[in-house]
């Protein structure tokens, strides 16, 4: 008889929030173990030697396979029947536009909203020190370029980021979207596919977007619909 | 019979060159469609109906357009036209694969390619100046915390995973390898890493050296536009 997978996450973490709302979607059963960060769980030697080699969150151990990396994470429990195929397709043309939005996401959404949320929120936390305004302006360019690219090309004429209906790259893209309200940014003010988007998105994965999100929604002192 | 798949490239995208290379290896048919990133012609309206994100590399395979290089690879892979060798079938061969190609972008390819761009690239084209000494330092630290990390943990053995050459070894060499200069300095300091890159060249030979010709050339003009 196999175990369950063990997953180790921090809801604190964006690629952490996606796949736990994937799994809770999933109806897949996995053993809850959650690392807290903030305490620098990761970093002792106990979880560089036998949990994660990279030392971050999130990774899985599947009866003695450890692996890292979400998108990683999600393709091989697909492959092993555990993500129902509307969340992930299995027709490679439809997988394959899905993977172009996961590879995407990388190096300019994923990428410039974390580091707005670095440096207008983390950093100031961690050295005490408030950051120039022309330094989070520039920040907020560079990601207002890729929220541009999300509203005018990925949500072009559709209702979710890859078709008509929900997949885990609408999942991943909205946790990254999702936290940069903790750094005080109204993504529906300028955006109004995107406002109506993550609606839908919160709304077909509810009651776990709000489960996930609730770190998100007490730090940044906001409700789910509210505007801040 | 079907057209063969329409590859749009430049040499001088690192993932344009490892794609090429694999695509090479795996014997994949298709058709060389090069599109000229110095020329900026991933930016006219005739490009944006083939890729809608105006980059490169990109595919079209009939009807159906693809961006992204690792989807790409993964796309060819369920076709049929990618080496198994290089991208795996089984399945924890291939989540290992993934993990790094998926690691990889907040790690090597990030800390090189934009250590590659504003003291290499920008200054060279004269569109930003050459940066300070201090911030040049503190890139090439960015870049040797990573080099570190694959000296460490990926290794252990020839390759990235296991004993032979995959796509993984081929993206990651390809990032590094655009900062010939630097690294070849420090072999003492990462030896397995010099190696390694060493072994990817002869393993992916003649095709490696075909892709890099025309990076090879840029650097060479860059350091002498600076002497």
């Amino acid at each position: 008889m196999t175990s369950p997978i063990r997953y180790y996450y921090d809801l604190m973490s964006q690629p952490s929030r996606a796949l736990f709302i994937i799994f809770r979607l999933s109806n897949m059963p996995f053993e809850d173990c959650v690392v807290a960060l903030r305490n620098g769980d990761h970093l002792t030697e106990d979880f560089k030697q036998q949990i994660n080699r990279f030392q971050r969150v999130p990774c899985i151990h599947d009866n003695g396979y450890k692996l890292a990396e979400s998108v990683a994470i999600l393709r091989y429990l697909s492959a092993k029947g555990k993500i129902p195929e509307h969340l992930y397709p299995k027709y490679f043309v439809d997988q394959s536009r899905v993977d172009e939005f996961l590879e995407w996401q990388h190096m300019s959404l994923r990428l410039t909203c974390a580091m707005y949320f670095r440096t207008v929120w983390l950093e100031p936390l961690l050295t005490g020190r408030t950051p120039s305004e022309a330094k989070i302006e520039s920040f907020r360019m560079h990601m207002e370029r890729n929220l541009d690219v999300v509203e005018e090309v990925w949500l072009e004429g559709k209702d979710f980021l890859t078709g008509s209906t929900l997949t885990v790259a609408d999942i991943f893209a909205a946790c990254e979207i999702e936290q940069t309200r903790m750094a005080d940014y109204d993504v529906r003010i300028k955006y109004p596919k995107i406002r109506a988007w993550l609606k839908r998105v919160r709304q077909s994965c509810n009651p776990y977007y709000d489960v996930a999100h609730e770190f998100v929604y007490k730090i940044s002192g906001t409700g789910p619909q509210a505007k801040l | 019979m079907s057209k063969a798949i329409k590859y749009y490239y430049d040499f001088l995208s690192q993932p344009s060159r490892a794609l090429w290379i694999g695509m090479k290896l795996s014997k994949t048919p298709f058709e060389d469609c090069p599109v000229a990133l110095r020329k900026q012609e991933q930016l006219t309206d005739e490009y944006r109906n083939i890729n809608r994100f105006q980059k490169v590399p990109a595919i079209v395979d009939g009807k159906f357009q693809l961006g992204e290089s690792v989807s790409i690879v993964r796309y060819l892979a369920d076709k049929g036209f990618f080496s198994e060798q290089l991208y795996p079938k089984s399945l924890e061969d291939r989540a290992r694969v993934d993990e790094f190609l998926e690691w990889q972008h907040f790690n090597v390819r990030l800390t090189c390619a934009t250590f590659f761009s504003k003291v290499w690239l920008l200054p060279a084209k004269g569109l930003a100046p050459a940066p300070k000494p201090e911030v040049v330092k503190k890139l090439i630290k960015d870049v040797e915390g990573n080099l570190g990390l694959l000296e460490r943990l990926w290794l252990e053995k020839d390759f990235l995973v296991g004993d032979k050459l995959t796509v993984a070894d081929i993206f990651g060499a390809s990032e590094i390898t655009q900062m010939t200069v630097p690294v070849q300095c420090k072999r003492k300091q990462f030896p397995k890493v010099a190696k390694w890159l060493e072994r990817v060249r002869e393993t992916t030979n003649p095709y490696h050296d075909e892709a890099h010709s025309f990076l090879y050339k840029v650097a060479k003009q860059a350091a002498s536009a600076k002497n």
